[in-house]
């Protein structure tokens, strides 16, 4: 498996992939649908998170990835936006910091980055999204369990099924047995026990041209076969949507599920979860120190619609809480049904 | 090609009403209520119905309750596990049979 990059596929030219989420879905687009829901143009309620891409470098491959992330992908984070990062968020509204990637451990200064937030504040929710394997991938990183305990980190890792098959056949050969042995690392970390303070959170998303499950009954299946099956345990399981970019984009037009797939997500749009879309109270800071209004707006390259505060560097509150939220057809992901985010379920 | 089944027929299965309306409303709320969280979750439920569409081969249906399984959570293999149910049910109805068969055997049988 190779990045769409790497394989210079079309999908990798970004104006390309624009043209094709601009078609309308049976002749409705989104901000259509926000109209009727009295929800554009799209604006912020506040801004609480920092979600920050720390680089697209990543151990895995896994088939549906919206970063088009792997190995070889150089755009990594450098210290000096780390630290317009850092001043912004001393000087804030920000209550959560939500570390991403590729895997944002491969980022040298990942540690470094962490302490420093932890010395501007010691309440401030530092989120983790792990992918697990990489705690395992060399030996440099096997004390990472015990680095996330004691800087007081959330975890957040993706576990598409509680079986290999499943598993393996999104995010690579191996990826469960390992995903497996990392989660147990972490319980002996603290993490993921019941009345732990130390959250370990699980993610799931289907794996092909489907919708998620309903997250409080699969949490519940998740529980019973990871603790009866390994002795696993966790706090709660977010159920995602696959948004059509990237190379889930890719998979749905070579399978020919794209048409489908987008009446699926325009039948199932709910104004609840329209209302309570995450780009609403967050802000996504790109490895370059550029804005967006969501992870998946950075990988559309579709920066802020602020143009006094388009870089981290250049940080404007009030000119972003007052901006339009850019909007496309892949934004029918996040309010299909229950909603999605990168905290799961939203109505 | 001409088919008697056309896949995109099952989106239109809302619209019988055209025909009858009175009794698809009917049938649609109580086929809403049906498939509602019960005493059963819904995963349950749709489990059984994918079993059910093998049992009846009704290609729509099991169409419409392989997503719906799928969206539910469930696997490969728990959905196989569903359909051998049907089959086995299926078979064993056949096979069940076969004591009037030997009842009939024996009681013509010298
Ligand atoms: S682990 Fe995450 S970032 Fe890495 S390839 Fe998989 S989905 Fe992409
Ligand atoms: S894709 Fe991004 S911009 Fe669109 S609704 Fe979702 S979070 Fe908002």
């Amino acid at each position: 498996m190779k990045s769409l990059k790497a394989q210079q596929h079309p999908l990798s030219k970004i104006a390309y992939e624009l043209e094709v989420l601009d078609a309308p879905v049976n002749g409705v687009k989104f901000a259509d649908k926000l109209s009727e829901s009295d929800l554009f143009p799209l604006k912020p309620t506040q801004i609480d998170i920092l979600q920050i891409n720390m680089g697209k470098m990543c151990n895995q491959v896994c088939k549906h990835c919206h970063v088009d992330a792997e190995p070889d992908r150089k755009e990594i984070m450098t210290k000096e936006t780390m630290n317009q990062c850092l001043n912004v968020i001393k000087n804030s509204t920000i209550k959560t910091v939500d570390l991403t990637g590729g895997a944002p451990e491969m980022n040298p200064e990942f540690r470094w980055f962490i302490e420093e937030i932890r010395k501007i504040s010691e309440d401030i929710e530092i989120i983790v999204r792990c992918n697990l394997t990489i705690i395992l991938a060399n030996p440099k990183y096997h004390d990472l369990p015990e680095f996330y305990r004691k800087h007081r980190l959330e975890v957040v890792s993706s576990l598409p099924y509680f079986t290999a098959t499943k598993t393996d056949s999104q995010r690579g050969d191996g990826v469960f047995e390992k995903s497996i042995k990392a989660l147990k690392m972490l319980n002996d970390a603290g993490y993921g026990k019941e009345d732990s303070e130390l959250k370990l959170n699980l993610v799931y998303n289907p794996s092909g041209a489907f919708l998620p499950a309903e997250q409080s009954g699969l949490e519940n299946e998740f529980k019973k076969r990871l603790k009866n099956g390994y002795e696993i345990e966790f706090n709660s399981l977010f159920t995602i949507t696959n948004l059509p970019i990237s190379r889930f984009l890719e998979y749905l037009l070579r399978s020919e599920n794209f048409d489908n797939y987008m009446e699926k997500l325009l039948e199932a749009y709910n104004p609840v979860a329209a209302a309570n879309v995450m780009c609403r109270n967050t802000i996504s800071v790109g490895w370059d120190g550029f804005l967006y209004d969501c992870d998946f707006n950075q990988m559309l390259e579709l920066k802020v619609d602020a143009t006094s505060s388009q870089h981290i560097s250049e940080w404007n509150q009030k000119a972003l809480v007052e901006r339009e939220i850019i909007l496309k057809q892949h934004c029918f992901g996040c309010t299909a049904g229950a909603g999605s985010s990168c905290g799961g379920a939203t109505a | 090609m001409k088919t008697y089944y056309n896949p995109d027929d099952l989106k239109n299965f809302g619209k019988i009403g055209e025909f009858q309306k009175p009794m698809a409303d009917k049938f649609f709320e109580y086929y809403g209520e049906v498939f509602k969280e019960g005493a059963l979750t819904a995963r349950e439920k749709s489990l059984i119905a994918l079993a059910v569409a093998h049992a009846i081969q009704c290609p729509y249906c099991i169409d419409a309750y392989t997503v719906d399984t799928m969206e539910k959570g469930c696997d490969e293999e728990q959905m196989m596990e569903a359909v051998h149910v049907a089959a086995a049910i299926r078979g064993g109805a056949s096979l069940v049979h076969s004591t009037q068969m030997m009842n009939k055997v024996k009681e013509i049988s010298m």
